[in-house]
C-alpha cells in the first residue's frame, strides 16, 4: 500500500517532486498575501480597544503560528531522519530551519512593535516573549550544529537529534499564557467554541495564515530543492538540468 | 475601506509608526530569505555548469594529445 512512497527517497523523484509542488506553493501564497495585507491593512474594521495598532495581529499570529508549526515539520522530518535513516528527511530538516527562524523572528519583531504602544514597553521578560525566543535559539542552534560538522551525514544526525529534543518546547509556547500570569493576551482562535475574535476580523486573519503557511512551504521546496542539488552536484541527473537550461 | 483618505491611511490612528515598522519589517524579512533561496540555487548551479565545462576542456585536452 505504502510502496508508491519508496521511490522518493531518490533525490532526483524528490527534486522532481519539489518542482511539482513548488508552482502551486508560490501562487497561493502571493494570492493570500496580497489578499490579507489589503484586506487586514485597509478593510478590517478598527478593534474597539486597541484601535488601528490590532492589525499588526495580521502578521504577528501567522508569524507566531508558522513559527511552532515550521518547528513541528522540522522535527518530524528529524523523526524520520533517525528512525529510517533517509538523507532527504535530513536534508528537509535543514532546508526549513532558516524559514522557520525568519518567522519566529518576525514574530517577535512584530511582538515588540505591538507590545510597545499597548503595554509600554518593546520587551518583557515575560513567559510567552521567553518561549518564544528560546524557539528561535533553537532554530539557530540546529543550523549552526548542522554547519559544525564537516562530515554531514553525523552533522544531519546532531540537527535532528536537536530538533526533536527542542520540541519540549512548544506545548510550553502554547501554554504559557495560561500556566503563568503574562502580559501577553490569550489566545485568538483556538477557542472555536466561544470565537474571541468577530468574523471581519477572522476571516482576513485567516487569509493570512493561509499566507504564511504557503510562504512557508514555497520557500522550504525551494531550500530543499537546493540541498538536494548541493549533496547531488556530481550526479549524471543534476548535469542533465543543466542542458535543460 | 475603513479610512477616509490616503493619509489617514498611513496614520492609522496615530499608531502609524508601530503598524508600518512591522509590516515593514516582516516584508524585509520575507523578502531577503526568498532572494537568498533564490540566488543559492543560481550559485549551485553555476558551479554545476563550471565543473561539467572543466570536465569537457579536459576531455577535449586528451583527445588533442591523443591526436
Amino acid at each position: 500500500m505504502w510502496k508508491w512512497l519508496h521511490p522518493y527517497a531518490k533525490a532526483d523523484r524528490a527534486y522532481q517532486l519539489c518542482n511539482t509542488l513548488l508552482p502551486y506553493f508560490a501562487v497561493i501564497t502571493v494570492v493570500c498575501m496580497l489578499v490579507g495585507w489589503v484586506w487586514g491593512l485597509a478593510y478590517a474594521p478598527a478593534d474597539y480597544q486597541q484601535k488601528d495598532s490590532y492589525r499588526i495581529i495580521f502578521i504577528h499570529v501567522p508569524s507566531a503560528i508558522l513559527s511552532m508549526g515550521a518547528y513541528s515539520s522540522m522535527a518530524i522530518a528529524a523523526v524520520i531522519a533517525l528512525v529510517w535513516q533517509l538523507r532527504n528527511a535530513e536534508l528537509a530538516v535543514i532546508a526549513i530551519a532558516p524559514v522557520g527562524a525568519c518567522v519566529t523572528a518576525i514574530a517577535l519583531i512584530t511582538g515588540a512593535a505591538w507590545g510597545k504602544p499597548m503595554w509600554g514597553a518593546w520587551w518583557v521578560w515575560d513567559a510567552r516573549l521567553t518561549s518564544e525566543l528560546i524557539l528561535l535559539f533553537l532554530y539557530l542552534g540546529v543550523l549552526s550544529l548542522y554547519h559544525a560538522f564537516e562530515d554531514k551525514k553525523a552533522a544531519g544526525r546532531a540537527a535532528s537529534i536537536l530538533a526533536i529534543v527542542g520540541v519540549i518546547n512548544l506545548p510550553i509556547i502554547h501554554f504559557s499564557v495560561e500556566w503563568w500570569n503574562t502580559l501577553h493576551q490569550g489566545a485568538t482562535i483556538t477557542k472555536f467554541d466561544t470565537k474571541a475574535i468577530d468574523s471581519s476580523m477572522f476571516w482576513p486573519l485567516m487569509v493570512n495564515i493561509v499566507a504564511f503557511a504557503g510562504f512557508v512551504g514555497t520557500v522550504t521546496l525551494m531550500r530543499l530543492k537546493n540541498e538536494i542539488l548541493q549533496r547531488e552536484k556530481h550526479r549524471p541527473w543534476v548535469r542533465q538540468l543543466l542542458n535543460r537550461g | 475601506m475603513q479610512f477616509d483618505s490616503f493619509s489617514d491611511f498611513i496614520a492609522m490612528g496615530g499608531y502609524g509608526f508601530y503598524v508600518w515598522l512591522s509590516f515593514g519589517t516582516c516584508a524585509l524579512i520575507l523578502l531577503g530569505i526568498l532572494v537568498s533561496s533564490l540566488n543559492d540555487t543560481k550559485r549551485i548551479m553555476a558551479s554545476v555548469q563550471q565543473q561539467a565545462d572543466r570536465e569537457a576542456r579536459i576531455q577535449q585536452a586528451k583527445q588533442e594529445q591523443q591526436l
